[in-house]
Order: C-alpha cells, then sequence, then structure tokens
C-alpha cells in the first residue's frame, strides 16, 4: 500500500506514534481515538479551528496533560504513561514563557545546567544558540526589553538548547503582529530544516501550515479529517470540512450516479471521480482560482453562462460573485479573474460570460441530504 | 480493515509521577497536615468538649440546655449581633464615602489620606477602647457630647468598633470602586445623566459586591472581636468576651466551648456569604475595562477633602488622647509629662519582657508564616495531580478565616494541654503562640500568595519540566523573585496581627511568653489604664516602624527589578 504513496513518509521509520489516543474531560472528547505518525526530521503542523483537540494532542505527546487512553511512543519507547521531565521534547508557548527576572542568557542556559557542563561550554553553548537565531547582541537584556519576535526568538533557541529529539511549538506566532509573523515563519522553518529536529507546530492559521508544513494534519471536533502534505491537502481536500476550511471553495448542489458526467442545476459537467465516491444528492467543488472564462467564441468544455453580480478588487485579482440560472437558482459562485484577463476582455460588473471549471478540478462531496 | 472498537475494555492510561512531583505532593501533605494539627484537630477537641461535663464525661446537650436557659448568657446572641449589625451600617457607609473621595474626586494629598486611614490596623483593638475612655469616660474631655449617655456599653463598643473596622472596610470598597468601567461613566454622561442619577445607576451597582463583601467582613470583625468590648464594654455581655469570662473567669471550660460553637455559627455563616460574593466579583471584571478617571471639580472636591480630613482627625484624636494619656503623670489632676507609665516592669502584664516576647514572636510568624503559607500555596497551585487533595488543601487553608481568634485558642487548650498529646510538649512555650498566630491569620496570607502566583504564567513549570530541571530551581530562581512584592506583603500581614492580635494568644500565653498585646489586655483589668494605653503605643509604634521599612525595601527591590518588570 504504502510503496506508491507520495510523500515524504515514503520508507521512512516513524520516530513518534500516536495509537488509539483517546483524551476525555469529564463526559466531554476532547480527543477521540487518534492514530498517527511523524517521521524524523518531518515538519508537522496540527490545523484546526480552535477547540477542535489540537493544543490537547500536542500537550498529550510532551506528558503535560496525560491522555485517558491510548499510546504515545517516541524513538521507539512507550512513554504514555512519563510525565514531562522524562520524556524528550524542547516546547514553545504562544506565551513564550520566558522567565522574566532572569536574562536572555541565563534564560537559554536554564537547561543546560546542572548536566555536568562547564560554565564556559554552556556560555559557549548560549553564544552558537544566540548567533543562531540572529540575536547575539542581547544577551544580557531581560525580555521584557525585547520585541515579541525576539522574545519568541529567544524562546526557540531555549528549547532546542539541549538538542531535544523533538520539537513542540504551541500556536508560536499567534500573538505576533502580521508582518513579524510572516518573516518568523520563514526563520523557524529554516532552523528547523538546519537542525532536522522533528517538530509539531499547533496551529489554527492555514497560512502558517501550508507555508511551514511538510505533512499537516487536519483536525476538527477531536478527530483527524485529513493528514497530507500542503499541496495534497489544499488539491484533494477528503473532506466538506478540509476543503471549506482551507483556502476558499465553491459547494454548489448537484447530482452523481457514476460514471464521469454530473449534473450541477441544469448545467452537465465532466468530471473524474475516482472509487466510490457518493451518489445521488451531492456538493460540487471548485475552487475560485480554478475558473475559467471564456474569451471569444470557441466554446470552452465543461462550461455554463453567469452573471456577474459584484467584482471586489483585491489587488493581485478580483474576487467575482456570480449568480447562474442554470448551474444554480440561489447560490452564489465565487470566482477569481486576473488583473490581466480582466484588462484585456473588459469584463465588468452586471456582464454575462460563459465560465468553465476543468473537469479534474471537480470534487464532490456528499449532499446536505445524503450523509452517506 | 477490522472496525471493531472495544472503548470499555481499554485501560485507562496511569500517569506516572516523577520525582518532582512526588517531592511537590510532600510539601503538600505536609502543610496540609499542619494545618490539620493545628486547626482541625483542635476544633474538634472543642467541639467534643462542648458535650461534656467538667470531668470529661460526655453529656449530650446538657451544656447547651444550661447556655439557652440561661438568660445571661444566651442575651450576648442579641447583643452580639445588634452591635456587629449596627457597626457594619455605620463602618460601610463612613468607608464607601472615604473611598470614593480617593477614587472619584481629585482632591489633593490622596497618598496622605490613604495612609491615615490604614493606621487603625496597626493597633490592638484594646486601644481605641482606651482612648475612648479618656475621651469620653467619667473624666474624659469631651464627656459632655454624650449628653449623659454612657460610654461604657453599646455606645463605645460601636464607636470603637467603627475605628477598628474602618481600614478593612476600606480597602475592600476601594478596591471595587477602582475596577469600575469608565466607559460606563463616558456613556452615561453622553446620554445626559445628571450626576445623581450616574451615582444611583453606574457607581453603586459596579460597587455593589465590594459593599456586600465589605458589610460582612465587618460583620465578622465585629462580632468575633474581644478587645473592644472588653475593655469598653461595661456590664453589655457579648459572645467573645463570655468565652473569656467562662474560661479565665470561672475556669468552666466546657461553657467556654458551647459558647464557641455559638460564636462560630455567624462566623461561618458571613465568611460562606463573603466568599460566593467574592466569586462574583471577580467575573464582573472585563479585560478591555477602561479605568475611570475623575475630573477636577472645585465643590466636589473640596466636600470630599473636608469629609475625609475629619475622619482623618477623629483617627489621630483617639490614638493622640492614648499617647497623651500615657505621658501625663495623673490624668486628668496632674498633666504634667513623665515617662513614669513606661515602667512596664512595675506593673502586671508581663513587662518590658513582654513588648520583647511581641516582637520576637511577630518575628518568628512572619518568617515561618510567610515561608509555610507561601510554599503550601506553590505546591496547590503549580503542582500536578492528586485533584482531590488539592481541593481538600484549599479548604483547608480557607477555614482559619471562619474561625474567631478565642475560638482558635481556647480550641489550643483542649487539644495541646492534653498530656496525651505527642504535641504537648509545645504546650506553654512561644512556638504554640506562633503557630496559633499563623494558623489564625493563614487565609488572607493564603489568598495573596495564590493571587500572586496565578498572575504567573502557568507555562513556566511546563518549560521547566521539558528542560528537566527540577522543581525547586524554577521556585528559587523564577517564582520566588517574581513574587517578591507578594512575599514581603503576607510577611508584614503576619508581623502586624501577630503585634496586635490578643484573641489568638490570650488562653494560651504562659508566664515566660507574655506579649504585649495581653500586657495591655491585663494591664487595663487591673486598672492601670495609662500604662496600658502607653504599651498599646508601643504596639502602634513598633508596627508604623516595620511598615516603613517594608515600604523602603519594597521600594529598593522595585527599583532594582525595574529593568525586567513590566507595567
Amino acid at each position: 500500500m504504502s510503496a506508491n504513496t507520495v510523500g515524504s513518509d515514503t520508507g521512512r521509520k516513524p520516530y513518534l506514534t500516536t495509537t488509539d489516543l483517546t483524551k476525555n474531560f469529564g463526559s466531554f472528547t476532547a480527543l477521540s481515538d487518534i492514530t498517527l505518525e511523524i517521521y524524523e526530521g518531518e515538519f508537522v503542523c496540527f490545523l484546526g479551528p480552535s477547540g477542535c483537540g489540537k493544543t490537547t494532542l500536542l500537550r498529550a505527546i510532551a506528558g503535560l496533560d496525560i491522555q485517558t487512553f491510548g499510546k504515545v511512543t517516541q524513538a521507539g519507547k512507550d512513554v504514555s504513561n512519563l510525565p514531562p521531565s522524562e520524556r524528550d521534547f524542547g516546547i514553545v508557548f504562544q506565551s513564550y514563557a520566558l522567565f522574566p527576572n532572569l536574562t536572555i542568557r541565563r534564560n537559554i542556559a536554564y537547561g543546560l545546567e546542572n548536566r555536568g557542563h562547564s560554565k564556559a561550554e554552556i556560555n559557549k553553548r548560549v553564544d552558537e544558540l544566540l548567533a543562531l537565531v540572529g540575536l547575539a547582541s542581547q544577551a544580557d537584556k531581560y525580555p521584557a526589553q525585547l520585541s515579541g519576535g525576539q522574545q519568541q526568538r529567544i524562546a526557540l533557541a531555549r528549547a532546542i538548547a539541549t538538542n531535544p529529539g523533538l520539537l513542540l511549538l504551541d500556536e508560536p506566532l499567534s500573538a505576533l503582529d502580521a508582518k513579524v509573523r510572516a518573516h518568523l515563519r520563514h526563520e523557524i522553518k529554516e532552523l528547523q530544516r538546519t537542525l532536522g529536529v522533528t517538530t509539531v507546530m499547533v496551529t489554527h492559521d492555514q497560512e502558517e501550515a501550508l507555508t511551514m508544513a511538510d505533512r499537516i494534519v487536519v483536525m476538527n471536533n477531536g478527530v483527524i479529517e485529513q493528514v497530507g502534505t500542503p499541496i495534497e491537502i489544499y488539491r484533494d481536500p477528503a473532506t466538506a470540512f478540509v476543503a471549506d476550511f482551507i483556502g476558499t471553495m465553491n459547494f454548489i448542489p448537484g447530482e452523481f450516479n457514476g460514471g464521469t458526467k454530473l449534473k450541477m442545476g441544469e448545467v452537465e459537467l465532466q468530471c473524474e471521480v475516482q472509487g466510490t465516491g457518493p451518489k445521488g444528492n451531492i456538493l460540487v467543488a471548485f475552487r475560485p482560482e480554478n475558473m475559467l472564462v471564456q474569451e471569444d467564441a470557441t466554446e470552452l468544455p465543461n462550461s455554463f453562462e453567469a452573471e456577474i453580480k459584484y467584482m471586489e478588487f483585491m489587488g493581485s485579482f478580483f474576487r467575482v460573485d456570480l449568480m447562474s440560472k442554470s448551474a444554480s437558482a440561489d447560490a452564489h459562485i465565487k470566482g477569481d479573474f486576473s488583473i490581466n484577463m480582466v484588462r484585456r476582455t473588459g469584463v465588468k460588473e452586471g456582464d454575462t460570460i460563459r465560465v468553465s471549471i476543468p473537469k479534474d478540478r471537480l470534487t464532490i462531496y456528499p449532499g446536505a441530504s445524503n450523509n452517506g | 480493515m477490522a472496525n471493531v472498537t472495544l472503548p470499555n475494555t481499554r485501560r485507562e492510561v496511569k500517569a506516572k509521577a516523577s520525582r518532582d512531583d512526588w517531592t511537590m505532593r510532600a510539601f503538600m501533605l505536609m502543610i496540609g497536615t499542619y494545618l490539620v494539627v493545628a486547626l482541625a484537630f483542635p476544633l474538634y477537641a472543642m467541639l467534643s468538649k462542648s458535650f461534656e461535663d467538667k470531668d470529661g464525661a460526655f453529656i449530650g446537650l446538657d451544656n447547651y440546655i444550661n447556655y439557652f436557659s440561661t438568660p445571661a448568657l444566651f442575651n450576648s446572641i442579641e447583643n452580639s449581633v445588634f452591635i456587629s449589625i449596627v457597626t457594619m451600617v455605620i463602618t460601610v457607609t463612613l468607608a464607601f464615602f472615604y473611598a470614593y473621595a480617593l477614587t472619584r474626586s481629585c482632591m489633593r494629598f490622596k497618598g496622605f489620606f490613604k495612609i491615615m486611614a490604614m493606621v487603625p490596623i496597626l493597633v490592638p483593638s484594646l486601644l481605641p477602647g482606651i482612648g475612648l475612655i479618656y475621651m469620653f469616660g467619667k473624666q474624659g474631655y469631651l464627656k459632655w457630647m454624650l449628653f449623659g449617655h454612657e460610654i461604657y456599653g453599646p455606645l463605645g463598643i460601636i464607636i470603637a468598633e467603627v475605628f477598628f473596622t474602618f481600614p478593612h472596610a476600606l480597602l475592600i470598597i476601594m478596591t471595587a470602586l477602582a475596577i469600575s468601567d469608565g466607559r460606563l461613566y463616558e456613556a452615561a454622561t453622553v446620554l445626559r445623566a445628571s450626576k445623581w442619577k450616574i451615582f444611583w445607576t453606574v457607581t453603586l451597582p459596579g460597587a455593589r459586591y465590594g459593599l456586600i463583601s465589605a458589610a460582612f467582613v465587618v460583620f465578622t470583625l465585629v462580632i468575633t472581636d474581644f478587645g473592644v468590648p472588653k475593655v469598653i464594654g461595661g456590664q453589655y455581655n457579648v459572645l467573645a468576651v463570655d468565652i473569656y469570662k467562662q474560661v479565665i473567669g470561672q475556669q468552666n471550660f466546657s461553657m467556654g466551648a458551647v459558647v464557641s460553637v455559638v460564636l462560630l455559627i455567624p462566623a461561618i455563616f458571613a465568611f460562606y456569604v463573603d466568599r460566593q460574593v467574592q466569586k462574583k466579583q471577580v467575573a464582573q471584571l472585563s479585560a478591555r475595562a477602561v479605568p475611570y478617571e475623575p475630573k477636577p471639580d472645585i465643590r466636589f472636591d473640596a466636600l470630599m477633602m473636608s469629609y475625609s480630613s475629619i475622619i482623618v482627625l477623629i483617627i489621630v484624636t483617639i490614638l493622640a488622647t492614648c499617647q497623651f494619656a500615657a505621658l501625663v503623670k495623673f490624668w486628668p489632676y496632674n498633666l504634667d509629662i513623665g515617662l513614669q507609665h513606661y515602667n512596664f516592669d512595675l506593673m502586671d502584664g508581663g513587662g518590658w519582657d513582654a513588648y520583647y516576647n511581641s516582637i520576637k514572636m511577630a518575628l518568628w510568624t512572619a518568617a515561618v508564616g510567610t515561608i509555610v503559607v507561601f510554599t503550601g500555596a506553590y505546591m496547590v497551585e503549580k503542582g500536578r495531580g492528586v485533584e482531590k487533595g488539592r481541593t481538600l488543601f484549599q479548604f483547608l487553608a480557607m477555614m482559619p478565616m471562619a474561625v474567631p481568634g478565642m475560638v482558635l485558642g481556647l480550641s489550643y487548650i483542649f487539644f495541646f494541654n492534653n498530656p496525651d498529646n505527642p504535641f504537648n510538649f509545645i504546650y506553654g512555650t512561644m512556638a504554640i503562640l506562633v503557630v496559633s498566630t499563623v494558623t489564625h491569620f493563614y487565609t488572607v496570607a493564603h489568598l495573596t500568595a495564590m493571587t500572586a502566583l496565578k498572575q504567573m504564567d502557568k507555562e513556566f513549570e511546563s518549560v521547566s519540566q521539558s528542560l528537566q530541571q527540577p522543581f525547586y530551581k524554577m521556585f528559587l530562581r523564577v517564582t520566588v523573585p517574581v513574587c517578591t512584592p507578594a512575599v514581603l506583603e503576607i510577611a508584614i500581614y503576619l508581623f502586624v496581627n501577630a503585634m496586635t492580635t490578643v484573641s489568638a494568644v490570650v488562653f494560651i500565653y504562659s508566664t515566660h511568653t507574655q506579649l504585649a498585646s495581653v500586657a495591655v489586655l491585663n494591664m487595663d483589668d487591673a486598672g492601670d489604664i495609662a500604662p496600658a494605653a502607653a504599651m498599646g503605643m508601643m504596639i502602634f509604634y513598633t508596627n508604623a516602624i516595620a511598615r516603613v521599612l517594608h515600604m523602603f525595601v519594597a521600594k529598593a527591590l522595585e527599583k532594582r527589578t525595574q529593568a525586567w518588570r513590566q507595567r
């Protein structure tokens, strides 16, 4: 089965596994039967809306809040019931959790002490780490004297100081403003690649997950919705939840009874549905950026007529709100039109145009009345 | 493929405790055991004593029946409740307007007014009673103001209790007023509400939990207070003094225990209501609230300042009277100044040794109490697992607040004076005084520690554990330094209260461990009122110096740690 699986896990042994992990808080089930394999050197993101259980899963892996049922192994060792101090990981929190009364140097050195290193060795290692995160000149300051982004880098340096086998990041960028966040995103990824440390990051920000992760674990209501590379997740969302949560997606009611064709309202579209998908009432899903506009008399395949209701200027493109009587009586359809195309064709609000969805860009999900 | 789930047969994961977890639990157990031995066991001993006769035989409810069929005894219930309620109404009203002046006006010298209002905390409650005797007693210089009424009795008790409880009420109400949201005032002003209407619709409702809480705190303080009615109560009997009379006067320990149980009931009730109210007050805080900034208003500010000045004048007058009376040769006939009343060694009560003993006891209480309380709070707040044990600990730590000092002291006689008790050896030593005082004031100190600890990032411990560092390193290198202001606050609180408390120690001091506050009581009892006033003022000066020292240390610390303390 795994022989022809595309992805980063080919032929590697899992470094961290969770087996049927369940966490109950009283009668509430925060995680149910989570089974997951994470490979050595991988950067994995747990992505999902707040309350989906991603942080609970991270804390179970760390031993901070131990699961109710199930197993966790790390580096081949069963660590299921071990306290954090007997596991091997470094952790960075959203709040940084830097010790306010210790200088940056002593914060980073904190974990290096009491391990039989000499003072000189510790100092050397701290200098190395400070250089690594680009804050060599800040060693004698206190955390409060640093900016949020700098503090988070110190927290990262402290977490990796002891060369842990696993790096856990709990929403590390959420407390920072947008510019710093984008910058630090890149830096953390670079650092992770250089060190090759297996990393798990929890985030609710899809952009963060898509840009940083080797693989993304999309979670919702305590279960895993999909595991895959960012491209897999974006291109082939396994469930309607994933499709909706990541990127923008049109969902139009339709009908599919097997074969290579489906119906969306009165429109008949070619499709490539594999395996045993849902049948009967379905939702036809496609992303706005995959919509093509017919620019001359040559009719595009898989096309239908639609009226432009509203054009929203987004800077590098237009997000267009379309209505199509033939495809759906009341569904608004979103399309992304490039600036060039709009200039070339001169389309404007009120125009009726012909749009097309390439058949390999169509996905179907069970319809509202069909929960099979 | 096989999709068979067996949720019920799965074994629950049992977290393995690390060595740190065990150490922290051991500490918690130790301090929890301390509370059981120093609080729960003695109270139990007292409770069982109330069902026994003088020889220790079980007689069921006989003592209680006896109590409730003796009007001289059960009338005290009505008296106690009466003075407590009247004091409650007066103190809360006075303190509310004083707090209003401090938070809602632009009057000048707010710092001065704040400090002066706190002065009554620094003296034993016996002292205002003594002051009032000099002012309104048989030879009082303001006696004419009473139009023939007698200061000995409910009138004197109420005035002195208002003095004694004023700072406690003020602190609570000030906090309640300080957290109100400035945006509400802006909204009300924009809607053209009059000042009067704003006061009734915004200010009062916003402070209502503070007012209720203050009312119950005052009620508890008064009903459990022993010093004031002892000095100025005359023939007017109240519960706390009844305990003293039964035990010291009549050696009737069983009846003392019965009165203690009777006194426990309103105290526990008030405590319970106050806790419920406190919980609500916290929920009222919103993170986005904007603090209210008062605007200058010459007439209003002048009015508020006059009011505050009158209150300060009364406080100062009472204390100055005590000091003056302590210095004059023979009030009111010979007003020459001299130090003869400071020859404590010539009087009953323990002499200057009592004063030095008090300082020693207060220092021990501050040192031991701070370490025990803060360590206990840390283990409860930051430890992992054993949820039930932690809840029990919290309960034990809250209990002392509901137990009046007299009741605790009496319980100690029953428990520690028992020759079969392995802890019997501390009876009659300095140690039992320290234990009693630490226990009596445990709750407030514990709450102060908890508040400080809750403000620390709860992930500090997670980080420290992930870096495989022992918890005590975290505790000593980060928690204690960051919480130093709270630690100092606890220490000074314990010191000041150890200096002033009478009720918690009056039953258990010995001839070798007489205390200044008890000396005030005993000298007053023996008719040596001027020396009693002199000793009371010594306690005041000592506490004032301790407070000033605390302020200097706190300021110096703030300066030294400015680099890393934000906000």
